[in-house]
């Protein structure tokens, strides 16, 4: 009733394709756009900008890169939380050598050289397929978590080998160290969240998207239609490892603010960030932003949301409880929808536009 | 991408603020808040279970006995952290709005993170006998307090019993020692240390590092340790690869008596393994039960139900471990009571509090742990104390003090602590300069 196109007449071809051509869709973006703008940082506590909203939208970014590799392209990589890491100390690095140069600039520049570090691991990709080519970027996860402890020069030689995260400014706004206030740190997250899903998603929708997305139906005919596999298939690791280094640098400097980074970047991220797109949709730009909902915002909830509701739960019960539950409904959403979330999403969207006369 | 989307946002984070807002006004007015980091799951679970028992036992001990600490309730809270950073994090963040008036991370990493905000959020952290070596500097670190001992001090006393073992720390010349540690922040540390004595003595340092995945799986390590046929076994472990380590050296027929660790062993960790007698491993505080406040603990606390740990666990030694820290949050309330006359104390007063502890011989008669640990205390300038540890050796069935208590070597740990507090000040652009006053004691 509420959610139909009927009399929205397009008049040209770019209106018939744009990305959201249903103008409930384009009043939905700007809403939940001035929920994330404004609403949240101007009222959510700072439990939920910290420890809800902070960690939902590092993985969002770093679930988009993965989906633009297995999700569009097709090629399953086991190296992201690697590549994050990549990003992490290359902003790290960055920021210490040339302090001068603003935070976001070396936040956002961190993420090239994970691009390159990418495209190295993503070289056999041409010759391997499938579950090879996954143990070929599980090397890349292994060798690089060896390269995070192994190479003091990476985390400045501290004794501790942490990544130590000190004042940056933005606009003379804290925006790293532990004086950055979180609005701030949020607000320069969630702009770059959008801009980075901005792009990906032209992206996807252009020339570069399509022939991602003939590569991973099936690579000979693309081949045969004039797509040449070793550029796509690297361009393909380059911007998903860029995005991952973003979301890898953002992670250590906008939300840890420092720590021990090579545990952070181990092989359990890179499952979470996968099971996170799987679990989303693959193939799907806000199958991306539901997956790391579902991973990374449910278990706070379930951690911090049930006490707090009155059901009393000792600290280990309630982590034993979302291992189950969150486990449960993993299995849940994929037997009634193997294709993710975004496809519930889709069918829901779709029944929305019958009601209420489905025919 | 509809309204359906948005209605579900907005719920949700509206119902998500509504419940954070509510959660401090479930504490009460008359309270001390004492936010406990603990992890009873993961990997680590084997150490931290004994250690979240004895913090909390303690605690709730004096709640029963002595209503609370200067006649205010201590307000207990129990955090899962599975010794992860990421939820660390979000302990920190779910308890700082309940006004803790400490945060006792019991993670290496979860310091690392937290040292930063100490200062600004006015959250001392007590991160006892492990986090950064370097907060020990009470001018540069006012917020952090690592008490006993620091990570390098525990391996000066192990390199000095090493030496006496040897017949003098100059017979350590030529001798090879290796060096098994957790792959992490916390085992890497003592390193550089560990590199300049080995040049300075002239032993050979192995290095073994196990990386924190690994942990159960030390295998090659092992069989690198039987190729290189070390003199000495030093290790840092916890959690898991405490078990671990000395299930492989049995295996190895490694001599046990050469095999030395830092003081985060507990019995868990040798009990059952055949062949473990002989271990040893450095450690400050008394074990058992024989003290008149673990006999209030059992009394009042364990055979009353309050207490998840079971009854025969009481007194060993990381439960022990546990009581210490909770002896040291309970005197760190005390002394901020004491100082600023008033009854609840918040974040900066329990700092000054912790900054003028003063455990002596009396003091821990007073509070039913005679002769429990040595003598500690702290000042606004060392927020450590580097206090001395003894050795102690598994015989089979329980714990044997063997050593004296082991002096560490201030003329080596000093200039690299030094050192590393400067530096650290130096990486972190804009680290404040503490404006926090020293008080006279």
């Amino acid at each position: 009733m509420f959610y139909r196109e009927t009399g929205q007449f397009k008049t040209n071809y770019a209106d018939d394709m744009a990305v959201f051509p249903i103008l409930q869709d384009r009043l939905g973006i700007a809403l939940i756009l001035a929920v994330a703008f404004v609403l949240i940082p101007l009222t959510g506590s700072n439990f939920l900008l910290s420890s809800v909203m902070i960690p939902f939208l590092v993985f969002s970014l770093a679930s988009i890169g993965l989906n633009i590799l297995t999700g569009y392209t097709g090629l399953i990589s086991l190296g992201t939380g690697a590549f994050m890491g990549v990003g992490a100390y290359a902003c790290y690095k960055l920021t210490t050598l040339f302090p001068e140069v603003n935070i976001v600039v070396w936040i956002v520049a961190s993420g090239f050289f994970s691009s390159l570090v990418g495209v190295l691991f993503g070289l056999p990709s041409l010759r391997i397929k499938g579950f090879y080519l996954a143990v070929a970027t599980l090397a890349a996860q292994f060798f690089l978590q060896w390269c995070f402890t192994r190479i003091p020069w990476l985390y400045n030689y501290n004794t501790s080998g942490a990544i130590e995260v000190g004042q940056r400014t933005l606009f003379g706004i804290d925006v790293t160290g532990p004086k950055a206030s979180l609005e701030a740190r949020y607000m320069v997250l969630l702009t770059l969240v959008t801009v980075l899903t901005w792009v990906a998603s032209n992206l996807m929708h252009g020339r570069i998207g399509r022939s991602f997305m003939a590569v991973r139906d099936m690579d000979i005919a693309a081949e045969l239609m004039g797509i040449d596999l070793l550029k796509t298939k690297l361009l393909a690791f380059a911007v998903s490892s860029f995005y991952a280094g973003v979301a890898g640098a953002a992670m250590m400097f906008l939300w840890y603010g420092g720590g021990e980074a090579n545990d952070a970047f181990n092989i359990n991220q890179s499952f979470l960030i996968l099971f996170m797109v799987i679990i989303g949709g693959l193939g799907s730009m806000i199958g991306s932003f539901f997956g790391a909902a579902f991973i990374s915002m449910l278990p706070t909830m379930l951690k911090f949301g049930l006490p707090a509701l009155g059901i009393p739960l000792a600290g280990a019960t309630a982590e034993h409880l979302t291992y189950i539950l969150v486990g449960a409904l993993i299995i849940f959403f994929l037997i009634v929808e193997p294709h993710g979330l975004a496809r519930l999403w889709q069918i829901g969207k779709q029944k929305l536009r019958m009601w209420p006369f489905p025919y | 991408m509809s309204k359906r989307l948005t209605v579900l946002g907005l719920a949700a984070s509206i119902l998500a603020s509504s419940l954070m807002m509510a959660a401090p006004e479930a504490v009460a007015q008359e309270s001390v808040y004492v936010p406990l980091f603990t992890y009873r799951t993961g990997p680590f679970a084997g150490s931290g279970i004994p250690i979240a028992d004895g913090m909390h036992d303690y605690l709730q001990m004096l709640n029963e006995r002595d209503g609370g600490i200067g006649g205010v309730k201590i307000a207990l809270d129990e955090c899962e952290t599975g010794y992860d950073t990421k939820k660390g994090l979000e302990c920190y963040d779910a308890v700082k709005p309940k006004n803790p008036v400490m945060v006792n991370p019991w993670s290496t990493g979860i310091s690392l993170s937290l040292i930063p905000k100490a200062s600004v959020d006015k959250i001392p952290v007590l991160s006892m006998a492990y986090g950064l070596s370097a907060s020990a500097r009470g001018d540069i670190f006012p917020w952090v307090f690592n008490p006993p001992a620091t990570y390098w001090d525990g391996l000066a006393m192990i390199i000095r019993y090493l030496g006496t073992e040897s017949g003098g720390l100059d017979k350590l010349k030529g001798k090879k020692i290796g060096y098994l540690y957790f792959d992490g922040g916390f085992g890497k540390e003592p390193i550089p240390l560990f590199e300049q004595m080995a040049k300075d003595m002239g032993f050979e340092l192995k290095l073994y590092p196990v990386p924190p995945g690994e942990m159960q799986n030390q295998s090659s390590q092992w069989l690198s340790v039987r190729r290189d046929r070390p003199d000495f076994m030093v290790m840092y472990g916890w959690g898991a690869m405490n078990p671990t380590a000395v299930k492989e050296a049995v295996k190895i027929n490694y001599p046990m008596d050469k095999f030395v660790s830092i003081w985060w062993p507990g019995e868990n960790d040798v009990n059952g393994t055949e062949g473990a007698k002989g271990f040893k491993m450095l450690n400050w505080h008394g074990i058992g039960t024989d003290y008149p406040a673990l006999k209030d603990i059992q009394k009042l606390v364990v055979d009353k139900g309050l207490s998840k740990s079971p009854k025969e666990k009481v007194g060993e030694l990381l439960y022990n471990r546990g009581v210490y820290n909770a002896v040291l949050i309970a005197e760190g309330i005390a002394q901020a009571q004491k100082i600023t006359g008033k009854k609840v104390v918040d974040g900066s007063d329990v700092r000054r509090g912790l900054e003028n502890i003063t455990l002596d011989e009396a003091r821990f008669k007073a509070i039913g742990l005679p002769a429990f640990a040595g003598n500690l205390q702290l000042t606004c300038k060392d927020h450590n104390g580097h206090r001395s540890a003894f050795i102690q050796q598994w015989d089979g069935a329980k714990w044997v003090k063997i050593t004296d208590f082991i002096e560490p070597m201030p003329e080596k740990v000093k200039p690299a602590l030094d050192e590393a507090a400067r530096e650290y000040g130096e990486k972190n652009a804009g680290w404040p300069k503490r404006s926090e006053a020293c008080d006279k004691s």
